[in-house]
Formats: C-alpha cells, structure tokens, sequence
C-alpha cells in the first residue's frame, strides 16, 4: 500500500482520488487550501446569482470521503522537496508521499495594469473571489469587466442578475473573436448589448484608479482616455497555470508543468493533471495547456491508471466543448476555427431571431465533415464525433442531420433550413430524411 | 411594469389578508325550529338540555356556537345515558337511544351551513370577487409583464428570497417530526383510537432503523453537506398558513362556513347543488392551477416542452378534476373524476363508489370499467410508452399544483442519498398499505367478512383516509412546499406514483438521455429535481438516468446550462438503459500490461 498525495480538490484531483480508490487500496491523501470540499468551480456564478448555494455545487456529499477512504486535508503546500518525498504545509508541518499528483489549477491573469492590487479589483476563479465579489456588490453602482472571455461574460451575467450596471472592455473588435467565427461572435454581441450589458470593443484597460482608500473607483479606457466611474473591477482576460511558485524547484516547466503522454513530469513519482499540465506532445487537433474541465477530468482518470501500474495514455479524443453566453447556449464539436483554413469549407445557418445557429466545417475535397457550432441548439455529442471520425461525407450528414439533434421534445427543428442554405449553396438536392429521434440514434451508434 | 407588478402583489395580499378574516366575521343562529332531528329522543333531549342555556334565538361566532352547541349535545348525551342507565325504556334499542360521539360531531357538522348567517350569506359574490377576484385580479398583474421579458431561465435570486430559499436542516427536521406526531395526536382524539397511532410509530420506527441500519446511513449525515444559510422565514409562514388551511379544509370544516357560503352561488350555477368544503377546494385549486400555470408560460416563453405540459396539466385539472364531475351531477350521474386513478384514488373500491357507480346505469357501469381498465392495462401501457410522466407532470391533479403553485419551491427537494432511502420504503409502505387496505375491503364487500387478521375494515380504511389520505397528501404533501419542495407527497406517499415508477424502472422505453461528455458538474439539474434526483450524479459519468421516482417534467433538461439532458423514449434498449455508461473514457483494451 503506497500513500498517494494529491495537491488540489478540483474536478482533476478528486477524479484521481476516485480512481485511484476504484482501482487499489493505497492510502490517498488530498490536500488543498481553497474549501474543504470539492465544489464545481463552474458553478460559482450560480451561487452568485442566487441560483444554487455552494452546498449545491458539490458534487458528493460530505460523508462521500470517509465512506471511500479519502483523506482530505485543508492547507497550503509551501514548499516539495522531491528528494526526500516531503510536502511542507503552511501550518508547519510537513508530510510525505510515495507518489505526488499536482492538480493545481489555474489563477487569474494580470498583465501588470497600473492599479491592479487595489482593493475592489478581482477575477474570478476561485471561492475566494466570489466572496470578494459579494462583498463589493452591496450598493455597486457600476462594474467593470476587463476581458472578454468565457469568464468575462459569466462575471457580466452575474452582476446584471443583480441589476448592476456593467461595462465590458473587450481588446478584440467583436465577442471573444480570437474562437468563435465572425457570424457567432456578432450574435453574441448582439446578445450581450439586448441585455442591458454596456459593451466596449476594440478597446484595452489603461489603468484602475485609486479612489484615495486604496480602493479602485475608476477605470480608465486605453485609447479614449474615458475614465468609467465604478466601484468593482474584473479581471478576467484568461487564466494560466498557479504554479507560479514551483519554477525554481527543479520541475520541468514551461507556461505549465511539463508533463508526457502518460501525465509523468521529469521528476520521478510526480505526476502533474488538469488546468496546471502542459502536454510536451499534445495530439492533433488539440493545444498543450487545455484549461476545461472535462480535460481535467479525463487526465484525473488517467492517471490514476498509470499510478496503479496499468499504464494508459492521456487520450483526450475529438475536440468538444460547451459554454453559455448568457440566455444562448453554445456546443462545439471537432474543427471549428475563427477563420476558415485552406481547405476547408463551411455551411452556417442562422435564425432570424440572432439567437440560433448552425455550422458545419467540411473538407473541400473529400467533403468530409470536420466540425459543428451549435448557438441556441443542442447537439448530440456522440452522433457529431461519429461522423467526424469516420469522415462522414457531408451529405450523408445532412441527410440523417436530425438524428444530431438533442433538443428537448417539441422544440422546433432547424436541419431543414440548413439543408436548404445547403443545396442553395452547392446546387445539390439533399433532402433529410432521418429526423430527431432516439431509437435511430441507438442503431446508429451501435453500427 | 415594476409598480405593475407590485399593485398585483398587494392584491394578492390583500385577498389572502380578507379571506382570512372572513372566518372571523358573521354569526350562527339556531332556532329551535331548526332543529329537525329524525331521532326523537334526541330532539327532546337536545331541547331539554338547552333550557337555561342562552342558545336557540340567540347570534353566536361560529366559535362559540359549535362549542356551545357541543356542551348541550353532551349534556343531552349524558342525560340519555343516565336514563337508559335506570332501566331499559320500553319499545326503545340501546343504540338508538343513546346519543353517541360521533353524532355529536355530525349534529354539529350538519348544524352549521344551515344556522350561519351574516354578511357572507347575503353578499356571497361581494366576499367570491374580494378574495378570488382580487388574488387573480393582483396574480394576473404580476405574472403578465413577465411576458415581456427575455426568454432564458429565471431563477435569478431564488436563494436570496426569504419565501423560497428553504430550511436549514434541523429546522426542517423540527417541522417534519412535529407535524408527523401533531398528526397522530389528533389521528388519537379525532378517531378514538389508540391502536392506529401506535402501528403508525412503529412503522416509522421499523423504516427508520432500515434506512439507519440497513443502509448504514448513520454516518452519512446530509446535515453535514446541506445548508448553513439562514432560514427563510417567509417560507415559514406560508408552510404554516397552508397547512393551517388544510387541517380545517379536512378535519374541522365546521369553520370555514363562511368561504364554502361564499362558493355556494358558483356551485348552483355549475351542479345546482349546495357547495360543500370540497367544492371550495376543487374551486380554489383549479384557479390556482390556472393563475399559476399561467406563469409557468412566462417562465419558459422558450421551452416548448414545458409549456405543453403545462396546458396539460391545466386542462385536466379545469375539465377533468372540476367541470365535468359537475356536470354529471347536474345531469344526475355520479361525480366522477375521470383521470384519478386508483390506488391514489384510494376510495375507488369502497362499497358506496362501487354500489353507487352500479346503481347509476350504463355510465356507471362504464366508469366502473374505465377505472379499472386504467389501473391494469392503462397505466402499464402509457407508462412502457412514455413513463410515468403521462401522469404525474401532464394529467395528475397533485402534479398540477405541484407543476404551477409548486414550482418556485421545487429546489427545496432533499436530494441526499438519506432522503432516497427513507422515500423508497415510505412509498413503497404506502403501496402496501393501499393494496392490503383494498383487498379487505373487496373481501368484505364480497363475502361479507368485516375483520380480518384481526383487523376491522372499518377501523383500517378510517385510518388511511386520515393518516394518508388526509394528513399525508394535503397537510404534508401540500403544506410542505415552501419546507420540503413541491413534491413531497409524490415522492415519499403517492402509492400511485409507486406503481408507475415501478413500471417505469423496469419496463419503459422512457430515460433521461446524457448527452456524451458535455457535463460539467454545476448541479443545476439536482437543485431543481422536484423529485430529489441526484441528476447529475448520473450526467456527470455520461450515465443515462433511469430512476422510478422521475416524473419527467423536463426542469433538469431546461436548466442545465450545457445542454446535457433529454427526455425520450427508445424502444432499442429498455432491458440495458440503467446499465450503460457511454462515456468511459479509458476501456480495459486501452490499458498496458506492465
Ligand atoms: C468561473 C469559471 C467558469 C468555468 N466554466 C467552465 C466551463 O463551462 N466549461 C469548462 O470546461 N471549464 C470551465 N471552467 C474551467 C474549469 O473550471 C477548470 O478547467 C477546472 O476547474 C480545472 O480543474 P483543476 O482540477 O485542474 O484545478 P482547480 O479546480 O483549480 O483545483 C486546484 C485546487 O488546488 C488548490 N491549490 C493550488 N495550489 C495549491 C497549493 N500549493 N496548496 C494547496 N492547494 C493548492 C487550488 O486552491 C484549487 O482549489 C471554468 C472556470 C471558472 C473559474
Ligand atoms: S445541469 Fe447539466 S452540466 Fe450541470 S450538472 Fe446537470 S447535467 Fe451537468
């Protein structure tokens, strides 16, 4: 029985833990300084909100620990010494590992804006922050939000669920445009601003000013010198790894701690998951530092294979994933990039009410399907990766385009529309013949 | 559209303020030539005993009438027994003449509609457009501007609002066992009856210990992972208003004269009967359901699923549960429910329903059938089809209210592993308790035999209809909302829901679909199961969700922000729905050998 130690409660820590007790008996210990149960940090802005309380965020109960023999233990890791295999915690006492996972997550960026430190400016990623947000929000009369990311929107929502005025600076000339092709992006525009959201684009932070307390109560515009009065600022112009106080350790380290296929860093018994791992040989189609939850998760699993002598490689599978921008939900399946690449063709659909559409990306050659947006409509995830593995011929996927969708019952169907954009678009006449439905679903993915 | 909308609130306010006065105001007066009694010893008795008494002739609150009424019975009782007790009275039978309990009360009962007068009485749709009209009138006001809104999910504050933020565990707790023993106490001095009450403790007792021992819950304390935030007290008392209500709803009408007078013209107009207690009810109800079903349309403006649902539900309650029972009896046919379904319509078997229905021609004897027809080929055929969600959210009259009055506290649901426990042998004990409770009496109806095991039939079924269907559907079931969620009689009593959920656990087409690796653990779908589901405990390993207890309203799959869940039916795998996890990510072929 070996002590396996783990540094960090999120999704990809405790998804360790799980496995690792699924698959043995070693002892397991998880340390972390953030709460003292594992929450669902993408729920934070529901508990802001009033949605969910943070007891709702959990997702085991707290008897869910002892009962599998998880240990956990609230405190900072100060200091690793891999040599001796010891922890040293913030409470002075030290601790020792026989293997070490690192599932340290990530923090908020800062790009050294003058007035970042002061009082009343925060981004949003840890409990902490949350509740530095509420204290802030009693009285707010304007909030500023310096980025325009998945997080940014989120924090905008937030406030404006409370009825507090928020001005989002945003450095790109449309809604997170460095992702979403232009056609989305603008929608979400359009979205944010039908929301009451004062939405500042092409425009960069200049500097936070102090109101004379030490706390912020301005927020200057870069270009138009603006000064937007305000009592609360978000930084939310990304995150990168917290590792901030491992570079000098002797661990191999990049923006992320450098970890291969099979989640080892250099350092022998030390395995590094989640927001904080930079993959040296990332696969296709996929970037070295992926700060999602369901990579986290993936690699949490993983690696309790490789810690329990059943060597697995970190495998990802196709690129997905999933936001909300306010009142207009978001899937994305395989290769979907901001400019359409060489080589690639696409087909989008949008609805006349700005707040549905549908894009499929497919090879100009071979016409093989390579990628899904959805804005407003559900796909299924397993029918959409299907089709791009095998490399579905376009319209063999538009023709049994309704078995993708996942919308719940009675809702309207759009595959229609997009066959039409479709035959306009090429001169074809395809016409769909497989609506939504579960039982062709199941012979599907059976096949 | 704000002062809109506060305008509506106030006049809810003040309808609910007026209705709860109302029972206050007014006043009883019996003449002695009211009193009518068909027994003659109890007339001359009851006549005697009032001499001296300042009684006939005189206006008493409905208060002082029924107890001042009650002393004279019982002194009149006394007097008989006295009497009888000096010898038997010749050409007389002990039971006749003896002047028992139960008809006290039923004296009483049968006293009241006809002695009260006041206000009320004389300006009955004056009261009907002060309380009704003005709570839709003000409910109208609020729900409509809501229209205007963006479409998108609305549950913005809910745990910052003293009304539907719910209990901390032990107050909840406090109330739960509270009202669980006030309910016996009374079940005691109401039915005389010592031995029901006792049964009922150690049924609890017995599950309590399997949920604690068997289970092994006893360190698995949801109190440690549930709510630390204060408690809301507006919630508190509209719990205790509502359950307030229900108790003189079903065991002391006797009070609420005043508001069955106030229904009494809209009775006449739909059945050109009298109204009783349970016309009010069936009246507020259905205007409940419709005013706030209303506002589920302006919740989920972009969720069709929803919004049929909800039309569905409204309907059944307005024509199904309410118009056309009044209907048939105004054209002289039995009053019936078409779509309430035994065992949750537990007096179905009863020897009156039945020699009623049989006794009331071919559409009798066509009800008689279509209640049976539902039970055994009904509701195991809609519920392979497309779950018990056919009933529960689209037909039920309980879901109905559940589904509109009920919705804003539906995240009040336990969702603990504990709860789960105690909800499978509570419902599944309510079942049983059902069915043994029927099979006695179709014995009894058929051979005669009125005890069995040692048990009365009588004694059986008078028990149920208080303990059950009485105090655990309306007080609790009802009562509970703003304490325990929307659900709670569905989830822990409805031996209907048992039923379905049976078949719906083993032989549906019906799940809630995962939608591959899309979750990422925000729980919304659990906060808002009704049922208690720990939804995402399934979505969260791409595992579909197949559970009995889901009546498939379709919350989980509108809340959830990543568009994880859906509803459906597949008849491609029903034997294989609860044991397939789609999204492992790592297979034992992907694994080496070291
Ligand atoms: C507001 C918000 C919304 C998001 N929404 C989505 C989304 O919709 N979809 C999606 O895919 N992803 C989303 N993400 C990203 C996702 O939450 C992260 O990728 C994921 O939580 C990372 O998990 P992790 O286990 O790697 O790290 P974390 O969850 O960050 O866990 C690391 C833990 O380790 C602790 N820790 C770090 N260093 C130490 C130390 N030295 N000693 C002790 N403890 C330490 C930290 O305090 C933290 O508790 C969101 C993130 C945020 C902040
Ligand atoms: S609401 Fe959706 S994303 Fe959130 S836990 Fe449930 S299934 Fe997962």
């Amino acid at each position: 029985m070996k002590h396996i130690v783990i540094i960090g409660n999120g999704i990809s820590g405790i998804t360790t833990a799980r496995w690792v007790r699924k698959l043995s008996d070693h002892k397991i210990t998880v340390i972390s300084s953030e709460t003292d149960h594992f929450f669902s940090r993408t729920a934070l802005m529901y508990i802001y909100m009033g949605h969910m309380r943070y007891e709702d965020t959990k997702p085991y109960e707290d008897w869910f620990w002892d009962k599998n023999r998880i240990e956990l233990k609230k405190a900072h890791v100060n200091f690793i010494d891999f040599d001796q295999k010891q922890l040293q915690l913030d409470d002075g006492s030290s601790f020792s590992y026989d293997k070490l996972v690192l599932a340290l997550g990530s923090k908020s960026n800062k790009f050294g804006w003058p007035g970042q430190d002061l009082n009343g400016v925060g981004g949003l990623y840890h409990y902490q922050d949350l509740e530095q947000m509420e204290v802030y929000s009693n009285g707010l009369k304007r909030a500023v939000i310096v980025g325009g990311g998945l997080i940014g929107i989120e924090m905008a929502e937030m406030f404006h669920s409370r009825h507090i005025p928020v001005t989002m600076l945003v450095r790109e000339d449309s809604y997170w445009s460095n992702v979403l092709p232009s056609e989305e992006s603008k929608m979400i525009n359009n979205h944010i601003i039908k929301n009451g959201i004062d939405l500042r684009l092409g425009v960069n932070l200049g500097e936070i000013k102090d109101g004379g307390t030490g706390t912020a109560n301005a927020v200057v515009v870069k270009e138009s010198g603006e000064e937007i009065p305000c009592g609360y600022v978000g930084l939310t112009a990304g995150v990168s790894p917290n590792i901030g106080w491992l570079i000098e350790s002797g661990l191999d380290i990049g923006r992320g701690i450098k970890v291969n296929e099979y989640l080892e860093t250099n350092i022998a018994d030390v395995y590094a998951i989640g927001d904080c791992a930079e993959q040296q040989s990332p696969q296709p189609g996929r970037r070295p530092i992926e700060a999602i939850w369901y990579t986290g998760r993936i690699m949490g699993e993983t690696v309790a294979y490789n810690i329990c002598g059943k060597p697995v490689k970190y495998n990802p599978g196709l690129w997905f994933n999933s936001a909300k921008f306010i009142d207009i939900e978001y899937q994305v399946y395989g290769e979907v990039p901001a400019k359409i690449r060489d080589g690639m063709t696409t087909l989008f659909w949008k609805h006349h009410d700005n707040e549905k559409s549908i894009r499929i990306n497919y090879d100009t050659d071979s016409r093989a399907v390579l990628g899904f947006n959805l804005f407003g409509i559900r796909y299924r995830h397993e029918v959409c990766e299907k089709w791009i593995l095998e490399k579905t011929h376009i319209e063999e996927v538009l023709t049994h385009l309704g078995m993708a969708n996942f919308d719940p019952e009675f809702y309207k169907q759009y595959e229609q529309n997009l066959i039409d954009q479709y035959n306009e678009q090429t001169g074809s006449s395809v016409t769909l013949k497989t609506k939504r439905g579960l039982n062709k679903v199941l012979a599907f993915l059976k096949s | 559209m704000k002062i809109i909308q506060n305008i509506g609130l106030l006049l809810v306010i003040l309808a609910i303020l007026i209705f709860t006065a109302m029972l206050g105001i007014g006043y009883n007066k019996m003449e002695i030539s009211d009193l009518n009694l068909e027994n003659e010893d109890h007339q001359t008795a009851i006549i005697e005993a009032a001499q001296g008494e300042a009684f006939f002739g005189e206006e008493l609150s409905s208060i002082a009438f029924i107890s001042k009424y009650k002393s004279i019975l019982k002194k009149a009782s006394n007097q008989l027994n006295e009497n009888w007790s000096n010898g038997p009275i010749k050409g007389k039978e002990e039971w006749t003449y003896k002047l028992q309990d139960w008809q006290i009360s039923k004296y009483v009962e049968s006293s009241i509609a006809s002695t009260a007068d006041g206000p009320v009485q004389r300006n009955p749709l004056l009261f009907l457009g002060l309380t009704f009209g003005l709570a839709i009138l003000g409910g109208l006001l609020y729900i409509i501007p809501l229209f205007n809104e963006h479409e998108g999910i609305k549950h913005n504050g809910i745990y910052h609002n003293p009304l539907t933020r719910g209990l901390k565990v032990n107050v909840r707790s406090l109330f739960l066992f509270g009202g669980f023993f006030a309910i016996l106490v009374w079940g005691f001095f109401k039915l005389q009856n010592l031995f029901w009450p006792l049964v009922t403790i150690a049924v609890a007792g017995i599950i309590t210990a399997l949920v604690f021992v068997k289970d092994k819950s006893k360190g698995q304390d949801p109190q440690r992972s549930a709510s630390p935030i204060d408690t809301g007290w507006l919630g508190i008392i509209a719990g205790t208003y509502l359950i307030g209500f229900y108790i003189l709803l079903y065991w002391a009408p006797s009070y609420i004269q005043n508001w069955i007078d106030m229904v009494d013209p809209v009775s006449r107009m739909l059945s050109g009967g009298e109204a009783s207690q349970w016309f009010l009810y069936g009246l507020m109800y259905s205007v409940i359901v419709l005013v706030m079903g209303i506002r589920m349309f302006t919740k989920y403006q972009h969720n069709k699923y929803q919004k049929v649902r909800t039309a569905s539900v409204i309907f059944f309650q307005l024509a199904f549960a309410f118009l056309i029972p009044e209907i048939l009896v105004r054209m002289n046919q039995p009053w019936f429910d078409f779509k309430n379904i035994w065992p949750l319509d537990y007096d179905f078997f009863y020897k009156y329903n039945l020699d009623n229905l049989m006794s009331s021609g071919g559409l009798g004897v066509f009800m008689l059938v279509w209640g049976i027809i539902l039970i055994i080929v009904g509701i195991p055929l809609m519920t392979y089809f497309m779950g018990k969600r056919w009933y529960c959210s689209w037909v039920c009259g309980c879901g109905g209210l559940a589904e509109t009055m009920g919705d804003p506290f539906r995240q009040l649901s336990d969702k603990s592993m504990r709860a789960w426990k105690y909800e499978r042998y509570i419902i599944h004990g309510v079942l049983a308790f059902a069915v043994i409770m029927t099979a006695m009496v179709l014995i009894h109806y058929f051979t005669g035999r009125s005890t069995l095991l040692g048990m009365n039939v009588e004694n059986v079924k008078s028990w149920y209809g208080f303990f059950i269907g009485a105090g655990f559907s309306g007080v609790v079931g009802t009562g509970f909302y703003p304490l325990m969620g929307n659900r709670v009689w569905c989830r822990f009593g409805c031996p209907l829901a048992a039923y379905l959920g049976i078949v719906q656990r083993f032989q549906s087409r019906f799940r809630i679909t995962t939608n591959g690796g899309q979750c990422i653990s925000c729980g919304n779908c659990s906060t808002y199961c009704e049922m208690g589901i720990d939804v995402r405990s399934y979505a969260q390993k791409g595992q579909d969700i197949v559970r009995s207890s889901c009546v498939g309203c379709g919350v989980c799959s509108a809340v959830c922000p990543r568009g994880v869940l859906r509803l459906e039916n597949g008849s491609g795998d029903v034997g294989t729905r609860t044991e397939e996890l789609r999204t492992i990510h790592i297979s034992e072929s992907e694994v080496g050998i070291l």
